[in-house]
């Protein structure tokens, strides 16, 4: 492979990004500014949709800009702009310090930094092999076609998506210490096969293929079987429909990564952030029962579990060298041996608190936009030399096993929720007995996660995902991973979402 | 360049047989804070060039769609060749559609060459004074204060080598405040949408908020189950705008919405409410005003590329009870058998002829009920019949012989909102409201409080 350096967006490194950054960090200084971090991007984007094999998108989107934030007399200013010249660089750093003197009217709470190293100047590039966006677009909705064509082949499917999202993210940083260029790779290709029968019911079977920090290679067999997935998915859907509606009730359930991820994501991900459990988001994406006075206290799950944040994980879609306030990537626990051991941090809140240093995870999803605390990839780990899935099925004498996402909601402190899924097997005796339909879990996190009484061994880990976790006014999306083994959970409340809708 | 001279030249550059050129001028202000002091802040400002180059063959009509921002002007034929490229390598595109003319051109010119306008940190420079005021008293009173205030202005200049030229102005904005006991055991929310902070009573916002707080010094607990319920408007916002979000004609005429009628065909004509109710958009309605045509800066189900510039006007897309209308673009609507397209608009009002009840007279007629005020996390449970679930937020209220008498548990719901308007039993007077959930999005909504039986309380959530 080439040097990875070599490989970042030659046009991005061609722009005067040193000058640009001198001209912003120069200005604010000279205007009074305690502290000021530059940041000048440029995000490249390839959306593809196709609705029955025709094309319904192709849209390619080319987003750069430069930031600055500040902090004049302990309050945070912030501005940005994509004019990428240096009298618009001087000019943000003007427009930073004058938000925070607007700003310092409701500001109460002196804004400090907990200290990082420097780390003069330093590169850092994803791991992938083929640029999806340097691939021509026809030859990527042609094997859209083909796949789409498949799945129609098939008597039982009525219509099928298609899409296909790329993204390019190019990123500098510098604070005067730490001068990072960055560039990360992430795709997400999805189908979706529908059926829809002659009085009126419908129903549909998505790919679980989840999104990566991977090339084109993703498409073409590394990492995900797109032939064997394509193959069974419309047999699942023919089965789904004519499956049994599922009895309400308490069951066992063995849960795959493919769904479990965003359980984690939901109940776990989001409440360890100590922003969060802080009450910054209080009023829009909520707070956190894991409160800081439950560090080292909180069982929060079985004692099987150890959970882990990074920004490390090879593919993880989180994983980045540096964040956005030149914090070098960690991995570090978030729940060890089922007790809460962590928190996801940024340099503001690692001082308050008394964390000594920041993990890393302050990001923003644009230029346009200030860094926030944003989520690691949090992961769950397998249990060395643990059963296979069909080993976790076989403990099981009447419960259901749960493949691939769909709908998800949990409240605002992260206690309640509710999942369904796309595949749903009923498990007899041990072995998977057809599919089962109308069925979701609903559950309390710390009940939920105390249920697990088994974890899969490696052979059945799998890193999960989604592109865009929102959080934070004005709203920001960022793309994070989850990784997870097979679990068994024991007494686990089941709706009947048909009888749930009945009036 | 100006937005208006860009656009001008991408046409010109253009080498295609047709092509849109959309630039949009967009900045923004906003200042947010929790627990009595300010978290984050920031302004910004962008500029956006999207190009849409039509290629037309014998064997089809391709598309290139190329969106960059921060264009110089010295990369404009950059981003008109990189569309036209695309065109050039794609398949043909299934929307394909003549691209409007000149013939569109008369209501939208008006303004076309005045310059556009930017917001900036200016705008809420008194809001922040006053924000600063309400927040000490509350620090005093043993309250804590968090929320959000955003401005924004995009303008949007739109061309067409078929001789269109339309720009629309939009001003945007929202402020939202939660307040919550010093112990965060008691929670009430407010929010208000705005177009220029003008209007703004912050302490009004938040003396309603301390009402409430008092309302939850008694707690009830209740178990699950289906109760009478009254939602303020902006809880009725949220589930309609998921309404409307799920009633498109493409995927209502392929049979895969609750609006699909068994056998094909769309359910266009069938009653929904006892109660004549209507739900509607117009670009022109008062204080919530949008764009009046269409702006795409890419194809989906019901939006078309090929549609950009075309006029909107009033739509009901439920008349009197009865559905009238599915948000669709030329191609949608053709595929769905129905008259005339009817774009989605970006606002959306729900009102009952003849109605005045406010909330207030709603709590005086109930006997026994919840009073909701906001709902979260909205998710689709089920399509076939737009199940949806979520939570209560911020507050939920028992109502008694005509009185709030304490706060009770939150819940997770169970709803559609198909079902929702069958089971009506009041629809109080419409005015704008700020949707809880759906505001990053839609902020232009007017809406009444509505009361409806049996709304399904799934389970207990000890958020509080």
């Amino acid at each position: 492979m080439d040097d990875p350096v070599s490989r970042i967006d030659s046009e991005f490194t061609s722009l005067p990004l040193r000058e640009l950054a001198d001209a912003a960090l120069t200005q604010a200084k000279a205007l009074g500014a305690q502290h000021a971090d530059f940041r000048l991007e440029r995000i490249r984007q390839q959306q593809l949709k196709l609705s029955d094999t025709s094309l319904q998108r192709l849209f390619d989107a080319d987003d750069s800009g430069l930031a600055l934030r500040v902090i004049v007399d302990g309050t945070w200013g912030f501005a940005s702009t994509v004019d990428l010249t240096p009298e618009a660089a001087a000019k943000a750093a003007r427009q930073a310090v004058e938000v925070a003197n607007v700003a310092a009217a409701v500001n109460t709470e002196p804004i400090e930094l907990a200290p990082e190293p420097g780390y003069g100047d330093v590169t850092w590039v994803s791991s992938y092999e083929i640029d999806p966006l340097e691939v021509p677009a026809a030859d990527k909705i042609a094997l859209l076609t083909e796949w789409s064509r498949q799945l129609l082949a098939h008597n039982a499917v009525s219509h099928v998506d298609a899409s296909l999202d790329q993204v390019r993210e190019c990123k500098f940083y510098s604070d005067g210490s730490t001068t990072a260029i960055q560039q990360r790779v992430r795709i997400h290709p999805w189908l979706t096969a529908v059926a829809v029968t002659d009085d009126g019911l419908f129903d549909t079977m998505r790919t679980l293929a989840p999104p990566a920090g991977r090339g084109y290679e993703y498409l073409t067999g590394a990492g995900w079987d797109f032939a064997a997935e394509l193959a069974e998915l419309p047999e699942l859907l023919v089965a789904k429909l004519s499956a049994p509606s599922v009895k309400a009730g308490r069951y066992d359930l063995v849960i795959d990564p493919t769904n479990l991820w965003l359980t984690i994501h939901e109940s776990i991900g989001h409440a360890t952030e100590l922003d969060r459990a802080l009450g910054y988001e209080a009023a829009y994406a909520g707070t956190s029962f894991a409160t800081l006075d439950k560090l080292n206290q909180l069982q929060y799950g079985s004692p099987v579990m150890h959970v882990t944040g990074d920004r490390t994980a090879e593919h993880g879609l989180a994983t980045m060298g540096y964040d956005d306030e030149g914090v070098a990537g960690q991995s570090w626990d978030l729940i060890t041996d089922g007790v809460l051991t962590g928190y996801q941090l940024d340099r503001r809140m690692a001082l308050l608190n008394g964390f000594g240093r920041s993990n890393g995870c302050a990001f923003a999803d644009s230029p346009s936009h200030m860094p926030l605390q944003r989520m690691a990839n949090v992961s769950l780990h397998a249990a060395a030399g643990g059963p296979s899935t069909a080993g976790l099925i076989a403990g099981v004498q009447d419960g259901i096993y749960i493949a691939g996402d769909k709908s998800w909601s949990i409240d605002m402190q992260r206690y309640n929720f509710q999942f369904t899924g796309q595949r749903f097997f009923k498990i007899t005796n041990g072995r998977l007995d057809g599919q089962l339909r109308d069925v979701a879990y609903q559950a309390t996190t710390t009940d939920f996660w105390n249920s697990v009484e088994a974890l899969g061994g490696p052979q059945t880990y799998l890193l999960g995902g989604a592109f865009n976790c929102g959080k934070g006014q004005p709203g920001q999306i960022a793309p994070v991973s989850h990784g997870c083994p097979a679990v068994l959970l024991r007494g686990i409340r089941i709706l009947n979402t048909a009888e749930e809708g009945a009036a | 360049m100006t937005p208006q001279e860009t656009v001008e030249r991408a046409l010109a550059a253009s080498g295609s047989d047709d092509c849109v050129a959309i630039a949009d001028e967009k900045s923004t202000a906003n200042l947010r804070w929790a627990g009595n002091t300010l978290t984050t802040n920031g302004v910004s400002s962008s500029r956006q060039l999207t190009v849409i180059a039509v290629a037309r063959r014998a064997d089809g009509v391709r598309v290139g769609v190329v969106s960059r921002a921060g264009v110089r002007d010295d990369q404009i034929d950059d981003v008109v060749r990189a569309a036209e490229d695309a065109a050039a390598g794609a398949p043909p595109a299934e929307d394909a559609a003549e691209i409007p003319g000149a013939d569109n051109h008369r209501p939208f010119v008006g303004n076309w060459d005045s310059p556009s306008g930017a917001t900036d940190i200016s705008v809420l420079r008194d809001f922040a004074t006053a924000l600063g005021e309400i927040m000490r008293g509350a620090q005093t009173s043993g309250r804590k204060l968090y929320g959000f205030a955003e401005h924004q202005l995009t303008s949007t200049f739109l061309g067409t080598s078929a001789g269109l030229r339309a720009r629309h102005d939009q001003p945007a904005g929202r402020v939202e405040l939660n307040a919550k006991s010093a112990d965060l055991a008691r929670s009430a929310w407010t929010g208000a949408a705005t177009r220029d902070f003008a209007d703004v009573d912050i302490a009004a916002l938040d003396a309603g908020l301390a009402e409430r707080l008092d309302w939850a010094k008694r707690t009830v607990s209740l178990e699950p189950g289906r109760y009478e319920t009254l939602l303020p408007p902006t809880a009725v916002a949220d589930l309609l705008i998921y309404l409307y979000w799920s009633a498109g004609a493409k995927e209502t005429a392929e049979g895969r919405t609750v609006f699909s009628k068994p056998g094909g065909g769309t359910r266009i004509g069938e009653r929904l409410s006892p109660l004549p109710v209507t739900l509607a958009s117009d670009p022109a309605a008062p204080g919530l005003g949008c764009a009046p045509f269409v702006i795409a800066h890419a194809s989906g189900d019901d939006l078309s590329v090929f549609d950009n510039g075309l006029p909107l006007s009033r739509t009901e897309w439920i008349r009197a009870g009865e559905l009238s209308a599915l948000p669709s673009s030329r191609y949608s609507a053709r595929l769905a058998g129905l008259p005339a397209m009817t774009p989605e608009i970006d606002n959306l009002t729900f009102s009952a002829a003849e109605s005045a009840g406010t909330l207030e007279s709603m709590i005086a007629s109930t006997r026994r009920g919840l009073l909701v005020t906001c709902l979260w996390y909205i998710r689709e449970v089920d399509p076939q019949t737009l199940l949806l679930t979520g939570l209560t937020r911020d507050g939920v209220y028992l109502v008694e012989n005509g009185e709030v008498t304490g706060a009770v548990n939150n819940f997770r719901f169970n709803e559609s909102p198909v079902g929702m308007l069958g089971r009506l039993g009041e629809v109080g007077a419409t005015g704008p409201t700020l949707p809880r959930e759906w505001g990053d999005y839609f902020t232009r909504a007017a809406m009444p409080p509505i009361r409806v039986d049996g709304f399904n309380m799934s389970s207990v959530s000890q958020a509080s």
